[in-house]
């Protein structure tokens, strides 16, 4: 591990001080990421600014329904929350799918939100990569990518985002909310991640010196019949090749409204809305279901690797709509 | 030496730190970038605790940390300053083994023994977290410890039936003890 310089903050304003001071620092929450890239060496950080003691950990329903959840929130006290489980099954599914229940333990709402690829070049800093050294280039464009993306990839970077919890927010129209010295914003999920693009070293809208306090769930009506599906090498304990979060609301038989984003195809959860549009007004009968696994796949891009995405999703498009037709 | 304080930076030069492992106060100095586990074995002389890969990938090195499951190889040791870190070697009771270490001799539940200590601490910490219905969430809760030997059978058994027990005295980590533990008291 490179040699760094550390401060516990005291509050947020300290905290996004020394962020402000400290070039180059790096937020500290739980830890399973960062430390895990420090001695890997793929993170060079001079210094590190330790947040765990900020009193950013409740979890409170809103009188309106809506949820906040504060960025050190426990991955683990997020998904068995009571208020989770009755009003948002796909948040606690989600993550309840992701890592294992030790990392769960200390990982926090804003660090998964955060976590860095999986790739394999980004992490071993023996190769080149446009991640994490801009310019350097993309092995994996030619080399190994069957983990990799399928949608919104670019020429300098085709990274998925490994996120699942993120995949189940995206679903639900989650907010992240932050503070920077500028003062504080609500940002909607989808805009909070950005497509590689020619900058793949920047993954958020967020700026070097900006917190993140919370993620604010608005009082959906869909919330309640949702659910979060997730294909992997093994049955735990492993990062998603493909997943996908759904909520629906039904009128009768036919499709109120719906939400799809899937996981593990692009640099960020990958809403759905083609598929979407297909669905709504309809009853789920095999002719719509497979128009809608139709557009889920349209416009995808594979690489040598992980053509297998693009059946994969389309299958889980369908056992999701299947899983709601049961609940209609 | 200089101890951590709150807001307070310090370089990358080592900074004195509290952990109270197994009920015991220790004072220990660490440079920032010693993670837990290596504060554990090599600072602490504290063997038990074991590391498989280093990276979040194996649960060797799973300890309970205010009393919850983690790994200890992807945490700093500053982080846990004044904390209270069990392991392996403050399982066991004046000389008697916990019902959970028994059930593992008991079915036969380790190999080459690696990744026992791990899965002990792990298998305490769900009990702790009582999230487990049945047979086959308590597999998934288990999915962050591999066994190399792939012991599995085995060691399911073995915490399936302390799981069943868990109401008999002394098989949740022992009440006296983590009210010990949580007041920053001295256990052994
Ligand atoms: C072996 C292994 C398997 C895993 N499997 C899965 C999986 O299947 N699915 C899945 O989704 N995840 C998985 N994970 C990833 C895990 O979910 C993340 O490591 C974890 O959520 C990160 O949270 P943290 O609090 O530990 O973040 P940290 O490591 O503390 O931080 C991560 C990043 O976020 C930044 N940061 C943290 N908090 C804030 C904040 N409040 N404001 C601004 N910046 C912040 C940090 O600076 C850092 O860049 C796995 C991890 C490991 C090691
Ligand atoms: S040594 Fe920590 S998880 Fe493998
Ligand atoms: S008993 Fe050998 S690794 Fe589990």
């Amino acid at each position: 591990m490179n040699p760094f310089g550390y401060v516990q903050a005291g509050n947020d304003v300290s905290a996004l001080s020394y962020k402000v001071q400290q070039a180059g620092s790096l937020f500290l929450a739980g830890g399973t990421c960062i430390v895990d890239l420090l001695t890997q060496g793929a993170l060079r950080p001079p210094f590190l600014i330790d947040i765990n003691a900020l009193p950013l950990r409740a979890i409170t329903l809103q009188d309106d329904n809506s949820l906040i959840i504060g960025a050190l929130a426990s991955n683990s006290a997020v998904a068995h929350h009571p208020s989770v489980l009755s009003g948002y099954p796909v948040l606690s599914e989600s993550i309840l799918a992701g890592a294992s229940a030790q990392i769960r333990n200390a990982a926090s709402i804003g660090g998964n939100l955060l976590q860095k690829t999986r790739c394999y070049y980004y992490r071993d800093p023996s190769f080149a990569c446009n991640k994490r050294t801009p310019g350097s280039g993309c092995p994996a464009i030619t080399g190994a990518n069957r983990m990799h993306a399928i949608f919104g990839t670019s020429e300098q970077c085709i990274a998925v985002h490994p996120s699942d919890m993120a995949v189940g927010l995206s679903a639900l129209d989650a907010a992240i909310h932050t503070e920077s010295s500028r003062g504080k914003r609500q940002i909607a999920i989808d805009d909070f991640f950005l497509l590689p693009g020619d900058t793949p070293d920047r993954e958020t809208i967020l700026e070097q010196d900006e917190l993140i306090t919370a993620v604010e769930i608005p009082a959906t009506p869909f919330a309640r019949k949702s659910n979060y599906l997730k294909v992997r090498d093994r049955s735990s304990y492993a990062f998603a090749l493909v997943s996908v979060a759904g909520a629906v609301v039904f009128e009768g038989n036919s499709v109120k409204e719906i939400r799809l984003s899937a996981g593990g195809v692009a640099h960020k959860p990958w809403r759905l809305q083609e598929a979407e549009q297909t669905l709504l007004g309809r009853a789920l009968e095999e002719g719509v279901i497979a128009r809608a696994m139709e557009s889920a796949v349209a416009g995808a891009k594979t690489y040598r690797q992980n053509a297998v995405k693009v059946d994969l999703l389309k299958r889980c498009v369908r056992l999701m709509l299947h899983r709601f037709r049961e609940m209609a | 030496m200089n101890k951590l304080t709150r807001d307070t930076p310090v370089g990358t030069e080592p900074v004195e730190i509290t952990l109270f492992v197994n009920g015991e106060e220790r004072r220990i100095a660490v440079e920032p970038d010693v993670t837990l586990v290596d504060a554990i074995r090599d600072r602490l002389d504290m063997l038990g605790t074991k590391v498989g890969c280093a990276h979040g990938q194996c649960g060797a090195c799973t300890v309970l940390i205010n009393g919850e499951r983690r790994y200890s190889c992807i945490t700093l040791a500053v982080m846990h300053d004044g904390h209270h870190i069990q392991t392996i070697e403050g399982v066991e009771d004046n000389g008697q083994l916990h019902p959970l270490q028994q059930a593992f001799i008991d079915h036969d539940a380790f190999q080459c023994g690696f990744c026992t200590p791990g899965q002990i601490m792990s298998g305490l910490g769900l009990l702790r977290e009582g999230h487990v219905q049945n047979e086959d969430d308590m597999r998934e809760e288990m999915s962050g410890n591999l066994c190399r030997c792939a012991a599995y059978q085995h060691i399911t058994a073995a915490i399936w039936e302390v799981h069943e027990r868990q109401d008999e005295p002394g098989v949740r980590l022992s009440e006296q003890r983590e009210e010990l533990l949580a007041a920053g008291g001295r256990v052994r």
